[in-house]
């Protein structure tokens, strides 16, 4: 990473690397919290204000976290981080608390946070890694608002509980259900590829750091079964 | 002198095209389509037209979008529109029918490489999105002479509660008040409420000949899909004659002859047909019995659709002297 292009750092958590369109994380709170614009919205400022802390303390303690146990630790931050928001919230924005409901608490599994944790602020500096949890969370909030107000306005007729006179009407509630979301999910990252694609931009390769599995999985490690076959094969013949 | 001819195979070709297929199909749709309007009224006309135009109109729109040659031509289209349309009921809103139509063409099959790369049958996964989405389904249009009924046979079958005296068969209500009446005969000619399509069964088994005897489709799938549901009803309800309204009560007809039968998404051997008519039939009766919903013909031809590559691996005949896989 350039050192004096901080601001790339945030924006390309906007749309080359759209964590939800681009990187596929956070798939299980984005299909589930975007049947309505305030719910998405929201989940996404609280996945923001998250992503940011967790990313600075794990980047302070990136040289005294073990590496054999680092997945625990950025839970244990994490964790900590999300029960702060999750009580701060109760206390403050009661009827937001009830709508999202379990999804709350689960910001603090979101592939999200632990993808960027190991990705990004496991490596990089404090202040780096804050603009880089600044630009995902964003990007996590403008996917969501995407989504929210595809299903919301077409499936329940409304934007923002707000409704529109003539959807209301003409609702397909296929699209605020699991199904629809799906739909609109794939259809978007279908859109986004293309949008990248016709601009030049390929996707990213990410290789296995990203992914919070690396350090149990073999093919992460070199130990691919298949490529051990495929070596053999190449020996016999 | 006789004139030598070298050329590469294959050296015989054979007519059917698609659209010599489609056509096909198209034809053998008519005399349920027929039978509907007859039965419903005009109002059929307009959600037949609907679910045709838009369809077209989607298939062309799509290809001109995605840049690819326009397939309006080969009449696949107009086969997905008309059988949506026929597997509703007349008194649909018509833009519900033009999303639902819109839908099985662009998501179903235009986003997943257009004809012979659909994953599902559109017109069964256009009806499941109109099923899921508008509360419309669940009413049913009835015979435009008819003013007895009140409820379809089938919205009676889940919970048993069609009671069978002297050949007719009286539909209760949960209360166990008798809101209507059909008999066998009034389901064999398809006057009772229902989907346009779905309830002439003498319709659909005159199809089914026409598409057999221009060898369209093979009889396995919906002989084995049509005996499944009748042989389950019977050994559920005990009873001959219950067995057979059950079969005829619903959308099995139109489902097993036309909708399981898709080249695309249903088994090529023999044997996979067989298996894929019986399990479309279980589920379908497991659905009407035991599950939420009155009917389950289309969930259970759509579920038996994304089986169908895993059937197509059991089933697939070893060539001679292949490997073993």
């Amino acid at each position: 990473m350039e050192k004096n292009n901080k601001l790339s750092i945030v924006t390309k958590g906007f749309f080359k690397e759209n964590p939800v369109f681009v990187l596929v994380l956070g798939t299980c709170p984005t299909l589930a919290t975007t049947t309505g614009v305030i719910g998405a919205v929201s989940m996404g400022l609280a996945a923001t204000a998250v992503l940011i802390c967790s990313n600075l303390v794990i980047s302070l303690l990136r040289k005294l976290i073990p590496d054999k146990v680092r997945i625990p630790c950025y839970i244990v931050i994490i964790a900590g981080f999300v029960t702060i928001v999750q009580m701060l919230m109760h206390a403050f924005l009661p009827d937001l608390y009830e709508l999202l409901g379990v999804y709350l608490a689960l910001i603090t599994v979101n592939c999200i946070i632990l993808g960027r944790a190991e990705m990004f602020a496991s490596k990089n500096k404090p202040l780096d890694s804050m603009l880089d949890g600044l630009g995902m969370g964003i990007g996590f909030t403008i996917a969501l608002f995407l989504m929210a107000t595809i299903r919301e306005v077409f499936g329940a007729g409304a934007f923002a509980g707000i409704e529109i006179p003539f959807l209301k009407d003409h609702t397909v509630s296929f699209l605020v259900q699991s199904p629809g979301g799906f739909l609109v999910f794939g259809l978007l990252i279908a859109i986004v590829t293309l949008i990248m694609t016709s601009l030049g931009k390929k996707a990213p390769e990410l290789g296995c750091a990203g992914c919070p599995a690396a350090a149990v999985c073999n093919s992460a490690q070199g130990k691919c079964p298949e490529k051990e076959v495929k070596k053999g094969e190449a020996e016999n013949a | 002198m006789n004139r030598l001819n070298i050329s590469v195979s294959p050296h015989f070709h054979a007519k059917a095209t698609t659209r010599s297929i489609m056509l096909d199909v198209i034809i053998a749709l008519l005399p349920t389509t027929i039978a509907g309007v007859w039965i419903y009224g005009l109002r059929s006309l307009a959600v037949l037209a609907v679910g045709i135009g838009s369809a077209v109109i989607a298939e062309f729109i799509f290809n001109l979008i995605a840049k690819k040659p326009c397939t309006v031509g080969d009449l696949s289209a107009v086969v997905t529109g008309l059988l949506l349309a026929l597997s509703v009921h007349s008194n649909m809103p018509l833009w519900q029918v033009a999303i639902g139509a819109a839908f099985a063409i662009v998501i179903v099959k235009g986003v997943f490489g257009g004809i012979g790369q659909n994953f599902a049958n559109p017109a069964i996964t256009g009806r499941l999105l109109m099923a899921v989405s508008f509360g419309e389904m669940a009413k049913a249009a009835f015979p435009v002479a008819d003013t007895v009924s009140k409820a379809t046979p089938l919205a009676v079958l889940e919970s048993n509660k069609m009671m069978f005296e002297n050949g007719v068969y009286f539909i209760k209500n949960w209360k166990g008040d008798i809101t209507g009446q059909t008999d066998l005969l009034s389901l064999f000619l398809g006057t009772r409420g229902g989907a346009i399509g779905e309830s002439c069964t003498v319709a659909l088994i005159i199809g089914c000949i026409y598409l057999l005897a221009r060898k369209v489709i093979t009889w396995q799938t919906p002989v084995s899909f049509i005996l499944t549901v009748f042989v389950l009803s019977l050994i559920y309800t005990k009873d001959f004659n219950m067995a057979l309204a059950y079969t005829m009560a619903g959308g099995v007809f139109i489902g097993a002859i036309f909708m399981a039968t898709d080249y695309a998404t249903t088994p090529y051997r023999p044997w996979g047909k067989v298996i894929f008519g019986i399990c479309c039939g279980a589920i379908t009766v497991l659905i009407r019995f035991w599950g939420n919903l009155p009917e389950g013909v289309s969930f259970s031809i759509l579920f038996m659709n994304l089986l169908t590559p895993y059937i197509d691996k059991w089933t697939s005949k070893k060539p001679f002297g292949g490997e073993k896989q």
